[in-house]
């Protein structure tokens, strides 16, 4: 059990007080501190915040990290870049999951570390890698002399060409198909109704329709994963500002609170001995954070989940609650339950399958876009027309993970 | 058609901590850390036995056979010119909590299923001796 204190949880204490975006595409050819500055500035102003109230900053992961493109700048860059004065920042790619970051600047406004924390997370994955084929986490191999060994966890994996996440996922997949009866037609929901929300965003990579025929004939990856089961690299970054709530009444739109945060990981931090292969650290980070709420998965109005890769959102509406252990599969058969116009709405911008790979943050900017009522011709409606109250969202896959509960107003 | 894996394949770099392990298939036998206390299998090697926390820990021998807890079929070509290839998550029968990422061999793909029996077999690559599995002769699915 989580260890929460007796009363309210601290993070409640913590808005998303402004959002903002910047231009999103497959290939921009723009550098990452150059869309941060444009997503952070647009943050700034929709918080009714000058550059000179923001006291804090926070990204994941930062610092040159992974492949090239994944990193996003470093927050002495983006400090620096915009001179900001800073009570508390913090930037790192270990914790729970890409809103880790997020998290950390609750923490921080809650505690009176920071007043206003502006929060990032950029990618130039689509620039970086060209027009070349995607590469795995652990970087594609070549013959020839000079090839780097690996030690680390990559060493256990590397060698017998599990070299992408996709691999790793696609066995959590394959597991489902045997424990669950998971099928393909099933897991096309996913991609298919991430594809239908893409069509009403403008940011959206691929708008196009798809049809389950087409899922069903593109071509493998690593089964049971076919192309439309991995998300689209692209360039892109998000950013949100988080304040303490007593600046909330400022605000010309409502505030989003934060009701609960998941940050657990009780199994093994590992893909290959994770002691339950269908759910990994989801399973805990979902746990916690009900831990910390008296709000229920039936509260929920929409839910904004990791689709890095198709299967992962399946992992979370268990992990969630929002069906049965195993019941994912029958859950979404049919995509009715899923849509917009169901019991559960989900990743109504086209989640990161079609709308790109804005790695967690896409997704927690859409679930603000929703609370506030700001989605246009894709905004939630729920029956008699209620806008929706209260938001889930979760970023990451396999030991990885961490998850928000966001609410329009204070719940 | 019959899978090996990769086209090639990328090394572990050997240290004091991981050398016996990718070493251990010279003389045909698999190996993990195992803790002399209590018997506990550790992987990947560390320190410690994280059951009772003794560092009384040596490699030991194992039977080398296990079963498929789950596989992927690969198709993308990371690495370019290789065939399709099986990767598995295979359990130690020793202790089933003890799991490798490696590759199935000596099997078509569509022949492979969760709980299958395999045993293991090396491949000598370099300084180091790779586990993999094949089925298991004479035992059923």
């Amino acid at each position: 059990m989580s260890p929460r204190p007796a009363g309210e949880p601290l993070e409640r204490r913590a808005v998303i007080s402004g959002i903002g975006q910047s231009d999103v595409g497959r290939r921009l050819g723009r550098s990452d501190l150059d869309l941060t500055v444009e997503a952070a500035l647009a943050a700034v102003e929709d918080a009714g915040l000058r550059r000179e109230d923001i006291d804090g900053l926070a990204t994941y992961p930062g610092m040159g990290a992974g492949t090239p493109g994944f990193g996003g700048p470093a927050t002495p860059d983006v400090q620096d870049a915009l001179r900001l004065s800073l009570n508390w920042h913090d930037g790192g790619g270990e914790g729970p999951g890409q809103m880790r970051a997020v998290i950390a600047a609750s923490l921080a406004v809650a505690a009176g570390l920071a007043r206003h924390v502006l929060v990032y997370r950029t990618v130039t994955e689509g620039t970086a890698q060209g027009t070349g084929g995607r590469q795995g986490i652990g970087g594609s191999g070549g013959g020839g002399g000079g090839v780097p060994r690996f030690g680390g966890f990559m060493q256990w994996s590397l060698p017998y060409g599990a070299v992408s996440a996709a691999n790793w996922i696609a066995m959590v997949g394959q597991r489902r198909f045997h424990e669950f009866g998971l099928t393909r037609e099933q897991l096309g929901q996913i991609a298919i109704n991430g594809r239908r929300n893409a069509a009403l965003n403008p940011k959206a990579i691929y708008t196009d329709p798809m049809s389950m025929e087409d899922y069903l004939s593109a071509r493998m990856i690593t089964t049971p994963l076919c192309l439309f089961d991995c998300d689209a690299p692209c360039d892109g970054s998000t950013a949100v500002i988080v304040s303490h709530r007593d600046t909330a009444a400022d605000l010309d739109h409502p505030a989003v609170h934060v009701n609960a945060v998941g940050t657990a990981l009780r199994g093994r931090p590992s893909w290959d001995q994770f002691d339950d292969m269908t759910t990994m650290a989801a399973r805990d980070a979902a746990a916690s954070m009900w831990e910390r709420t008296d709000l229920t998965p039936a509260d929920v109005d929409t839910a904004q989940l990791y689709d890095g890769f198709s299967v992962l959102a399946i992992v979370w509406l268990e992990a969630l609650g929002f069906c049965g252990r195993g019941e994912s599969g029958p859950f979404i058969e049919g995509g009715g339950a899923i849509a917009r116009d169901g019991v559960l709405p989900l990743n109504t911008a086209g989640g990161q399958l079609s709308g790109g790979r804005l790695h967690g943050f896409g997704l927690i900017h859409e679930a603000c876009v929703q609370l506030r009522g700001e989605g246009g011709e894709r905004q939630v409606r729920r029956a008699g027309g209620r806008m929706p109250e209260v938001a889930a969202v979760a970023n990451g896959g396999g030991p990885i993970a961490g998850t928000m509960l966001l609410t329009r107003g204070v719940r | 058609m019959v899978a090996h894996g990769p086209q090639f394949r990328l090394l572990p770099r050997l240290g004091d901590d991981n050398a016996f392990f990718w070493t251990s298939g010279a003389d045909g036998l698999l190996r993990f850390l195992r803790c002399n206390a209590c018997g506990f299998l550790i992987h990947p090697p560390g320190p410690v036995c994280p059951r009772c926390l003794s560092r009384d820990l040596a490699p030991h021998a194992v039977s080398g056979r296990g079963r498929v807890e789950t596989f992927s079929v690969n198709y993308q070509q990371w690495i370019p010119g290789s065939d399709p290839y099986i990767i598995a998550w295979v359990s130690i029968d020793e202790q089933p909590d003890v799991r490798l990422t490696t590759n199935l061999v000596d099997v078509e793909p569509d022949d492979v299923q969760v709980g299958m029996a395999v045993e293991v077999t090396f491949e000598h690559n370099d300084d180091v001796y790779i586990p993999l599995f094949r089925p298991l002769v004479g035992a059923g699915a």
